[in-house]
């Protein structure tokens, strides 16, 4: 595991405190208070998972939503597991179990759904925008799971958590997204949240999965890898998303590796404390070797239990602005 | 018959472009005198004080959705001829794609037989230019010729074969009929907005305006060739304005049109992901935006159209990427146009009403109507300084799907006469 250094940039020393948002739809909207906010949230939830007890009273009597349009392991789990540690009771909601394949829409069963009495719904869909059409139709708050190719925004969190809590800041970091970025939602969320929290971004990848004018959201674009490495104190290395590229974005899957998979040979070229992210799963021997995904350069794992600590934040922080929402 | 004298209103000629004053008197279908201070002939004569009014020969909308048959729940024939006579329109053309596709005569004589019992606007139908719209059998352009279809078009879809859109143009030169093009090369479509910064923020797929080009490109090529009527329906791209801006200089028959969404909003609107922001082609960048304007100011584009696409709501409150294309117009386009175009300094009335009069009738093959003695007494009275809101809920079209609601425009007809009848008065 990588050494833990003093965290040196924090809400506290910005701005006292800087959270009214109902929804967590993006990072797009957030600013460098309200990032740093969650991710000092999530630092005071980080030491639960810790005890021998693991659960705090902050949501008890909520009930949590997953409504999940899309298959997901880790995500679902990581909220669930957070929403239980918050003691909220947590309904589980899953496509293939719901009355949306009898032709019912979103909005129809967020309503049902919300009229049971829910407080937050933490949705996950296919379809860009959808969280956002469900903040505008039902009064719980809304937690965006990963819409689409938009937005993943508690694994941005959780990245950007991850980040500060090795590398000490992110302010100055120069990180490369590597892989489909076209495709990405979690390339997105990273984006919005580093480039707000002052790091330079490089995306690399195939240009036919390089979206156009990319380079207006702050980003310096690449196609070489080796070139960009050697720059680079943070590598987040996405999933190559097979279901997502509909027609062929590249050549064979060995070209793929050739050119933008991680692996020893060119992992040699890196600084020697740079640090390794992927928001899994991992295709292992595609886009990232075995050898560096679990060696000690990897935050991987890190990243999923600080997913926890991040959701955990998250719930709370949306729950805490719907009481003060309530109260005016 | 009611007789009607118009009394007071400025008379456009969208010729000379110019506003005169003018009385107007109507006698049965016709305009029998047009002159300062006509004298109230008594009897029945309806007398319209027209103060301050505009009177323009009747505006046509040559780019409208009826849904029937097959959707008459989003629209019918009846409501979008009513929707068109309070939009000011006397004539409007509806596209082919309905269900069954109007690409035979028995579908066109349909059309005709709906819009008769209505007794609103005129409505004239455009025929396939394939059968069932499929882009791969040339559909029967004589009969519907004689059933009365005044232009052809596949809109909703291009005509992805060259070879097929080669063989449409050369066919179709003995009826001297348009055809109408929506202009999108298919392999590189499929997205739901404009390719842009945008759709790679929003995550969106996006249509390049290269898609609009390239078949713009390819079929003035084919008009080069060939020769026949040609007209880009809908244009929305700065390079596709260009094109047809050089094809006119050529000499070619090539003629087009823009809708008021495409002026007046940009890709931006669709970060709230409302569906009422999906169309196709969609919504651009700004600066396809000014090319547009560029177009209109120099003669480029010759008529202004709404592509009225009704749908039903719960077709269009479902998540961006799997909403159907469109919204509505008919009733707030002259305003949106007067906003986008004359309030702006970019036209006077008289210039943007021969877009909305002159050039669609040019296009579908429709005598002009000037506002003249002898003239057939189609007439629509416009208020350039009626202050208004949008107001979906008011609309005589059965659909709702409409970005405008709410907004505050300036200008609207106030009374549309159609062979001399008052078929529509706010």
């Amino acid at each position: 595991m990588p050494r833990t250094v003093r965290t040196v940039e924090s809400a506290a020393r910005t701005e006292p405190l800087a959270w009214t948002r109902k929804h967590l739809l993006g990072l797009e909207d957030l600013s460098r208070a309200e990032l740093l906010h969650a991710l000092d949230t999530a630092t005071g939830f980080k030491s639960v998972s810790t005890r021998s007890i693991k659960k705090v009273p902050a949501l008890r009597g909520k009930v949590v939503v997953n409504l999940f349009f899309e298959d997901s392991t880790r995500t679902r789990m990581s909220f669930a597991l957070a929403a239980q540690r918050l003691s909220a009771d947590v309904l589980e909601f899953s496509k293939s179990a719901s009355s949306v394949n009898k032709g019912e829409t979103l909005i129809d069963t967020a309503r049902n759904i919300e009229a049971m009495g829910v407080d937050i719904m933490v949705i996950r869909h296919a379809a860009a925008g959808a969280p956002l059409m469900l903040a505008r139709s039902v009064k719980c708050a809304v937690v965006n799971a990963g819409d689409g190719q938009h937005e993943h925004p508690t694994q941005g969190l959780l990245d950007l958590f991850t980040m500060r809590e090795i590398k000490g800041h992110i302010e100055g970091l120069t990180v490369a997204i590597v892989g489909d970025i076209a495709h990405s939602r979690v390339a997105r969320s990273n984006i919005h949240g580093l480039r707000t929290l002052g790091a330079r971004v490089i995306v690399v990848g195939p240009n036919t999965l390089i979206p156009t004018q990319i380079e207006k959201m702050g980003v310096e674009v690449s196609s070489d890898f080796d070139a960009v490495l050697p720059q680079c104190d943070v590598v987040n290395m996405l999933r190559v998303q097979f279901e997502r590229i509909q027609s062929s974005q590249f050549p064979s899957v060995p070209e793929y590796h050739r050119l933008f998979g991680l692996h020893k040979e060119r992992f040699k070229r890196a600084k020697k404390d740079v640090l390794i992210l992927h928001p899994g799963p991992i295709n292992r021997g595609l886009e990232l070797d075995s050898a560096i995904a679990d060696g000690p350069n990897s935050g991987i794992l890190r990243q999923v239990s600080n997913g926890l600590a991040v959701r955990m934040g998250v719930l709370y922080l949306v729950n805490q602005a719907m009481l003060a929402e309530s109260e005016i | 018959m009611t007789n009607i004298l118009i009394q007071n209103g400025q008379v456009v000629d969208t010729v000379s472009l110019k506003l005169k004053k003018a009385d107007v008197r109507v006698r049965d279908e016709k305009i029998v005198e047009v002159g300062p201070k006509l004298k109230p002939g008594g009897g029945d004569e309806r007398v319209v004080d027209a103060k301050g009014l505009l009177v323009s020969p009747g505006l046509v909308d040559i780019h409208v959705h009826l849904r029937e048959p097959g959707d008459e729940d989003e629209e019918t024939v009846a409501s979008g001829a009513a929707a068109a006579l309070a939009g000011g329109f006397t004539d409007i053309a509806c596209m082919p794609n309905t269900t069954p596709a109007l690409d035979n005569e028995a579908a066109i004589e349909f059309v005709f037989r709906q819009a008769f019992r209505a007794k609103a606007a005129r409505v004239w139908p455009v025929g396939a230019i394939t059968k069932e719209r499929a882009g791969k059998e040339l559909a029967e352009y004589a009969q519907m010729v004689r059933g009365g279809a005044v232009a052809f078009s596949d809109d909703g879809a291009g005509i992805a074969s060259a070879g097929v859109m080669a063989k449409a143009l050369k066919y179709m030169q003995p009826f001297e009929r348009t055809l109408i093009q929506h202009c999108e090369e298919p392999t590189l479509a499929g997205g739901v907005m404009h390719g842009g910064f945008h759709s790679t923020r929003l995550g969106l797929p996006g249509v390049p305006a290269l898609a609009e080009e390239l078949m713009i490109r390819r079929d003035i090529a084919l008009v080069r060739s060939i020769g026949g009527r040609y007209h880009v329906a809908h244009i929305s791209t700065k390079v596709g304005v260009e094109r047809v801006r050089e094809a006119k200089k050529e000499g070619l028959h090539v003629t087009t049109e823009v809708c008021p969404h495409h002026l007046l909003l940009t890709d931006e609107a669709v970060s709230t992901y409302d569906t009422n922001y999906k169309m196709s082609p969609p919504l651009r960048s700004p600066e396809h935006v000014a090319a547009l304007f560029a177009g209109l100011k120099d003669g480029t584009i010759d008529c202004l159209v709404t592509d009225h696409a009704p749908h039903r709501p719960e077709e269009k409150e479902v998540e961006f990427l799997n909403a159907p294309f469109g919204i509505i117009g008919l009733e707030c386009s002259l305003g949106l146009f007067a906003k986008a175009l004359v309030h702006s300094g970019r036209l006077s009335w008289p210039a943007m009403l021969a877009k909305m009069t002159d050039g669609p009738r040019d296009v579908i093959g429709r005598p002009r109507v000037a506002v003249a003695v002898g003239q057939n007494a189609d007439l629509t009275l416009i208020d350039p300084a009626r202050e208004w809101t949008v107001d979906v809920s008011t609309f005589r079209s059965k659909s709702r799907n409409c970005p405008y609601d709410g907004w505050q425009l300036k200008g609207r007809p106030v009374m549309t006469i159609l062979e001399g009848k008052i078929k529509f008065e706010l």
